[in-house]
C-alpha cells in the first residue's frame, strides 16, 4: 500500500452516494432556526439508510416548517400543500403510488391548529410516513402568534400570556393507535438522528414531535419552548442506539436494561433505559409517562411509543402490487361484455 | 284541518269524457321509511315493461323516516319524461298530508285512498277510491313484521286495476326487484294480487285515466344519473376515488363501489384496480384527489354545494400547482344545507371560479343519463390533459331520479393521459428538443407543460418541487412580478386552448325563427317538450343547449343569429344568463331570462309560461 497521501473520496452509503446528494436548496430561515438543524438530521439519516433519492416524496403544509422539504433530497418530488391540509395530499399520493417514502415536515400551527382534522385521521389510518413536526410554540411567518402546542401559562416577548392548555400531539398520536411515536429537541442531533432513522424502519405512521425552539419570536426568557428551557429541562428516557437491517449486530444487550425492538424492514431500535421499568411497546405506560411528565412539568424525549406489529392502512386496501399511478390502461377498462352485462341488467 | 271544500266546482259526470290513455302522471303520497320505493319502482317498472315511456321523480324530504315523501311517475306516449306539473292519478297513504295532497290535485283526477281517511267530501270534482288498505293487508299478510311494508304492494294492485296495467308485467317486475328473494316475491305479489281482486270486485271505474301497451320502450335501460356518471368512471379507468357522503352524490361513489367490485377485479392477480376512501370531510377528499391525480392516477371526488364551497381552497391549488382532478358535483338547493333532497343548479357561477385569486374551470354539464357516463369519461381525459380540475355539474334531478335512455355505448376512444414525460428515455428526448425539462413551461405553444410523476424515474432531472406559492418555469419559489404575470398569462392561454377541446353545445336551428332558447343540464327535458307545446301553439323556437364551460363561439353565434334568447336557469340569479351576458357583450340585450327554484324539477310549462310572456312584451 502507498504511503503517499492521495485525495480522499468523500464517504459513500450503500447506494455508492454521498451525503451531499441527499442535500437540496439553501435554506431560507432565520439564522439559528432550530429547523435547520432537523433538516440537516433528516438528509443525514437518509444517507445513511441508503434510501434511493428519486423515491422521496416531501409533503409539507404552510409555514417555516414546510418550507424546509426545499432543503433536502432535491432528487425527490415535493409537494408544498395548503395549510394544514398535507395529510391528504399524502394519502392520496400514497394510494396511487405506495412505493414511494413518504416523509412530511409541518409545524404545530399546520399541525394542531389549521391541520388537527387532517393529522387525526392521517394517525387513525396509520399511513406509512414519517411525519416530523418542527414545533416550536409559535407562528413564525405571521409573526408569533400562539399555537395550540404553546405550554399553559407561557408568554410571549409582546408580553401575551397563554391561558389554553396545550395540545399533546404524542399523547393524542398513541390514543389514535400510531405505532411510532418519539418526541425529541432539535438540540439533541444524536437521539433525533437514530429517531429518524427508526422512523424510516417503520411500517406505518411514525410521529416525531421536535421540539425547535423559533430563534426569532419565542426563544425569550419565558418562553418554554426556547433554548435554553429545552436544554435545561430535557430528560431524555432512553439511550437510543440503531443498527439498519444492512449492517450485522455486532453487540449484545442485556434485556434487563436495554429493550430492542425490530422494525419492519429488520432494523433494530435499541432503547437503553435511563428509566427504571418504562415499557416503550406498553401503551398504557407510555401514555401514564406523557400525563406524569405533564404534571411534573418535565421534558421527557425519546421513543416513547412503539409497536410495529400495526397493520398500515395501504395494506388493510390491498392495492395491487404495481402502483396505480402507473397500472397500464387496458387493466383497468372493463372489455364490451362488462358494458354489455351493466346494460342488460338496467333494461 | 277543514274538512270543507275549497272551492266549489260542477260535480264530476258518473261518466267522464274521452280516455286519456298513456299521457297523466302518477302521484304517490307515503311518508318516509315506510318501503314505498320498493312499490313505486315496481308500478314505475310495469308501465315501462308495457313498452310506454316513462320516468320517475322521488320528491323526498331530507330524513330517514315519516316524513312527507312523493313519487311521480309519468307516462308519456310522446316520450317526455320531464316532471309534470299536473296530477292524473294520486295515491294517499299519508294521512299527515292527504288533505292538502287532494287539495292540490287539478280538477278530474282519480284519488285512491284509505278508506278510514274519508277524503271523498273534500272536493266533489275529482273521482275518489276508497280503499280499506288496513283491513286488507290483516288478511293478506300473515307476518305483522311485514304489513308495514306489504301495505304499499297492495296499492300496485289497486292501480293495477284501475289503470289496466298487465298483471304479468307487475309479476316481472316484483321478480326484477327482489331479484332471488323467492319469500319477498311470493309475499309481495299475493299483496298485489290482493289489491287487483279486491279492486275488480268492489270499485267502478269512473275516471278517464289509463295504460294500453305500446312499443316504444323495447331495449331501453331506466338508470339513474348517479349510476350512470358511475359506470363512465368505471370505463374511464378510474382508479382513486375519495368521498365524503352527502346527498345526493353519495350513490355515485357507492354505485362505483358495486360495479368495481364486479368489473375491476384484475382476473390475473385477483387485486383490485382501484382503491376508494371515505374521507374525513371534503376537504381531505379533494386533497387525496389531488394527490394521486399528482402521483399519476386517474382520480376523483364526488359531493354537493356544500362539499364545492369546502374544496374552494384546494381547487385554487389544483389549477395553480396544475394537477388533474375531477369532481362531480351532483347540485342539490342551497345557499348553506338549503333543501338537500331538493334539485337546483345553482353552483354554475361559484364552481367556474371556486377559489380565491383568478382562476378558472372547466364545467361539464351532462344533459341526460347517457351524457353522464360519457361526460365523466370525456373529464378524466381533459383534466389529464389540461393538469387541472375539471367538475361535472350534474344536478338532484338527474342524480337521483329514474331516466330511461337508449343503452351506453361503449367508448372506443383511447384514454388521453396528457403530457407525461413517464421514463428517462422520455425526459432526454424532451431535452434533447427543448434544452431543458421546466415544469411549467410552455415548449409546445398551447399553454400546456409537460409534467413528470413522482419516482417513476432515476433521472435526475425527474424531481420537481410542487407548490401553490408564485413559481418559475422551472417549479422554484418565486414572488418576481414577471414570474408570476408570465404563469398566470400561461394558464389563461391554456384555458383559451381548453375551449377548443371541450363538448359543444347541441344546437337545433329551424328555418328562421327569431326566438331562441339556450337551456342546459336537467333543463333538456323541459325544453325540448316545451318546444313541442310552443309549437303546437304557433311558435317555433331553436335551442341551444349548453354542454360545457367555457363557452364556445357556438354561444355568441347562436344569439347573434337570433332576436330574442331565452336562457333557462333552475337558480334565482339566472347564473347562466350572467355568464352569458359577458360572453355575448353588445348582444346582450336580445337575452331574456326564464328562473324556476322552487326545489321541484323543472316543467315544461314554467318554460312555455316565460316565453309566451316575454312573446307578449
Amino acid at each position: 500500500m502507498s504511503s503517499v497521501a492521495e485525495p480522499k473520496a468523500p464517504p459513500t452509503n450503500r447506494r455508492g452516494l454521498t451525503v451531499k446528494e441527499y442535500g437540496g436548496l439553501k435554506s431560507t430561515l432565520c439564522v439559528g432556526c432550530g429547523h435547520d438543524v432537523i433538516t440537516r438530521q433528516i438528509t443525514q439519516a437518509f444517507y445513511e439508510m441508503g434510501v434511493e433519492p428519486h423515491r422521496v416524496a416531501k409533503m409539507s403544509g404552510i409555514g417555516c416548517s414546510s418550507k424546509t422539504t426545499a432543503y433536502f433530497v432535491d432528487k425527490g418530488h415535493g409537494f408544498n400543500a395548503v395549510h394544514g391540509r398535507m395529510p391528504s395530499i399524502a394519502t392520496g399520493s400514497a394510494l396511487a403510488n405506495p412505493n414511494l417514502l413518504y416523509i412530511g415536515v409541518s409545524g404545530d400551527g399546520d399541525t394542531a391548529s389549521i391541520g388537527a382534522g387532517q393529522f387525526v385521521h392521517l394517525l387513525r389510518r396509520n399511513l406509512p410516513m414519517i411525519y416530523i413536526v418542527e414545533n416550536n410554540g409559535v407562528y413564525g411567518l405571521t409573526k408569533g402568534q400562539f399555537s395550540a402546542t404553546a405550554d399553559l401559562g407561557s408568554r410571549l416577548k409582546t408580553g401575551v400570556v397563554n391561558d389554553l392548555p396545550a395540545m399533546d400531539l404524542c399523547a393524542l398520536a398513541i390514543e389514535l393507535g400510531c405505532g411510532y411515536v418519539a418526541r425529541s429537541f432539535s438540540g439533541d442531533m444524536k437521539q433525533l438522528l437514530a429517531l429518524i432513522k427508526g422512523a424510516i424502519a417503520h411500517r406505518g405512521t411514525a410521529l416525531l414531535d421536535v421540539i425547535s425552539p423559533c430563534v426569532t419570536f419565542n426563544n425569550h426568557e419565558d418562553s418554554t419552548k426556547s433554548y435554553k428551557w429545552a436544554k435545561d429541562h430535557e430528560i431524555p428516557i432512553q439511550e437510543i442506539g440503531f443498527v439498519p437491517f444492512f449492517e450485522e449486530i455486532q453487540v449484545d444487550y442485556d434485556p434487563g436494561t436495554t429493550q430492542d425492538v425490530t422494525l419492519h424492514d429488520g432494523s433494530h431500535i435499541r432503547l437503553r433505559k435511563l428509566r427504571e421499568d418504562y415499557d416503550a411497546t406498553d401503551r398504557m405506560k407510555a401514555l401514564g409517562l406523557l400525563h406524569e411528565g405533564q404534571v411534573k412539568q418535565e421534558f421527557l424525549t425519546g421513543l416513547i411509543y412503539v409497536d410495529p406489529s400495526k397493520k398500515d392502512f395501504l395494506s388493510l386496501l390491498q392495492l395491487p402490487e404495481s402502483p396505480l399511478a402507473t397500472i397500464p390502461d387496458e387493466k383497468v377498462r372493463p372489455p364490451r361484455e362488462a358494458l354489455d352485462q351493466m346494460m342488460e341488467e338496467l333494461k | 284541518m277543514s274538512t270543507a271544500i275549497l272551492e266549489e266546482k260542477a260535480p264530476l259526470p258518473a261518466q267522464a269524457g274521452p280516455a286519456v290513455v298513456n299521457d297523466f302522471s302518477i302521484h304517490v303520497a307515503t311518508a318516509n321509511g315506510s318501503g314505498s320505493m320498493s312499490s313505486n319502482n315496481i308500478l314505475m317498472r310495469s308501465i315501462f315493461q308495457m313498452g310506454i315511456p316513462v320516468s320517475g321523480k322521488n320528491l323526498f324530504p331530507s330524513n330517514i323516516q315519516g316524513l312527507p315523501t312523493w313519487f311521480t311517475i309519468r307516462a308519456s306516449k310522446e316520450g317526455f319524461i320531464a316532471r309534470r306539473r299536473d296530477i292524473g292519478v294520486l295515491i294517499c297513504m299519508n294521512p299527515e298530508t292527504a288533505h292538502e295532497d287532494v287539495r292540490t290535485v287539478h280538477s278530474g283526477a282519480a284519488v285512491i285512498y284509505e278508506e278510514s281517511l274519508k277524503l271523498d267530501g273534500l272536493r266533489n270534482d275529482v273521482h275518489f277510491y276508497a280503499v280499506p288498505f288496513q283491513k286488507l293487508v290483516l288478511e293478506l299478510v300473515q307476518d305483522g313484521k311485514l304489513r308495514r311494508l306489504a301495505v304499499n304492494m297492495i296499492y300496485v294492485g289497486v292501480a293495477a286495476w284501475l289503470l289496466g296495467i298487465d298483471m304479468a308485467e307487475v309479476e316481472r317486475a316484483v321478480e326484477k326487484q327482489f331479484k332471488n328473494k323467492a319469500k319477498a316475491i311470493e309475499i309481495n305479489l299475493k299483496a298485489i294480487r290482493g289489491g287487483f281482486d279486491w279492486a275488480g270486485k268492489n270499485l267502478k271505474k269512473a275516471d278517464p285515466f289509463r295504460l294500453e301497451r305500446m312499443n316504444s320502450t323495447a331495449g331501453k335501460i331506466i338508470i339513474d344519473g348517479n349510476a350512470a356518471a358511475a359506470i363512465g368512471c368505471v370505463l374511464a379507468g378510474v382508479t382513486v376515488v375519495t368521498w365524503y357522503p352527502i346527498t345526493p352524490s353519495s350513490a355515485l361513489a357507492e354505485s362505483f363501489t358495486d360495479y368495481c367490485r364486479r368489473f375491476r377485479i384484475d382476473p390475473e392477480t385477483g387485486k383490485p384496480t382501484f382503491a376508494i376512501v371515505q374521507a374525513e370531510d371534503e376537504l381531505a377528499a379533494i386533497g387525496m384527489v389531488l394527490g394521486a391525480a399528482w402521483a399519476g392516477a386517474r382520480a376523483m371526488t364526488t359531493t354537493s354545494g356544500p362539499g364545492i364551497s369546502l374544496m374552494s381552497e384546494f381547487t385554487g391549488l389544483g389549477y395553480y400547482a396544475e394537477i388533474p382532478a375531477v369532481i362531480f358535483d351532483v347540485q342539490r338547493v342551497g345557499p348553506s344545507t338549503g333543501l338537500p333532497t331538493r334539485t337546483m343548479q345553482g353552483d354554475i357561477v361559484s364552481t367556474y371560479n371556486l377559489s380565491h385569486g383568478d382562476a378558472r374551470h372547466i364545467l361539464l354539464i351532462p344533459g341526460s343519463v347517457q351524457e353522464c357516463s360519457e361526460m365523466a369519461g370525456e373529464a378524466f381525459n381533459l383534466a389529464e390533459r389540461f393538469q387541472t380540475p375539471v367538475f361535472v355539474m350534474m344536478d338532484l334531478d338527474l342524480g337521483m331520479n329514474n331516466w330511461m335512455s337508449d343503452p351506453f355505448p361503449y367508448p372506443e376512444k383511447p384514454f388521453d393521459r396528457g403530457k407525461v414525460l413517464r421514463t428517462s428515455g422520455d425526459i432526454d428526448r424532451h431535452v434533447k428538443k427543448f434544452g431543458a425539462f421546466e415544469r411549467y413551461k410552455d415548449v409546445d405553444g398551447d399553454g400546456i407543460p409537460w409534467r413528470t410523476l413522482p419516482g417513476t424515474t432515476e433521472h435526475p432531472l425527474a424531481a420537481y418541487f410542487t407548490r401553490g406559492s408564485g413559481h418559475t418555469e422551472r417549479a422554484t419559489y418565486s414572488e418576481r412580478p414577471d414570474d408570476y404575470k408570465n404563469n398566470m398569462d400561461r394558464l389563461a392561454r391554456k384555458f383559451e386552448t381548453a375551449k377548443a377541446h371541450v363538448p359543444r353545445p347541441i344546437v337545433s336551428n329551424g328555418p328562421g325563427s327569431p326566438v331562441g332558447l339556450i337551456a342546459y343540464g336537467s333543463s333538456d327535458f323541459a325544453v325540448e317538450e316545451a318546444r313541442v307545446i310552443l309549437r303546437k301553439r304557433g311558435l317555433e323556437t331553436d335551442y341551444l343547449r349548453l354542454r360545457a364551460l367555457p363557452f364556445t363561439p357556438d354561444a355568441a353565434e347562436f344569439v347573434a343569429g337570433h332576436e330574442r334568447v331565452y336562457v333557462v336557469d333552475q337558480n334565482r340569479d339566472r347564473q347562466m344568463y350572467e355568464l352569458l351576458t359577458l360572453e355575448v357583450r353588445e348582444d346582450c340585450g336580445k337575452l331574456r331570462s326564464i328562473r324556476h327554484y322552487d326545489g321541484f324539477p323543472l316543467d315544461a310549462e314554467t318554460v312555455v309560461e316565460g316565453v309566451e310572456a316575454g312573446e307578449k312584451n
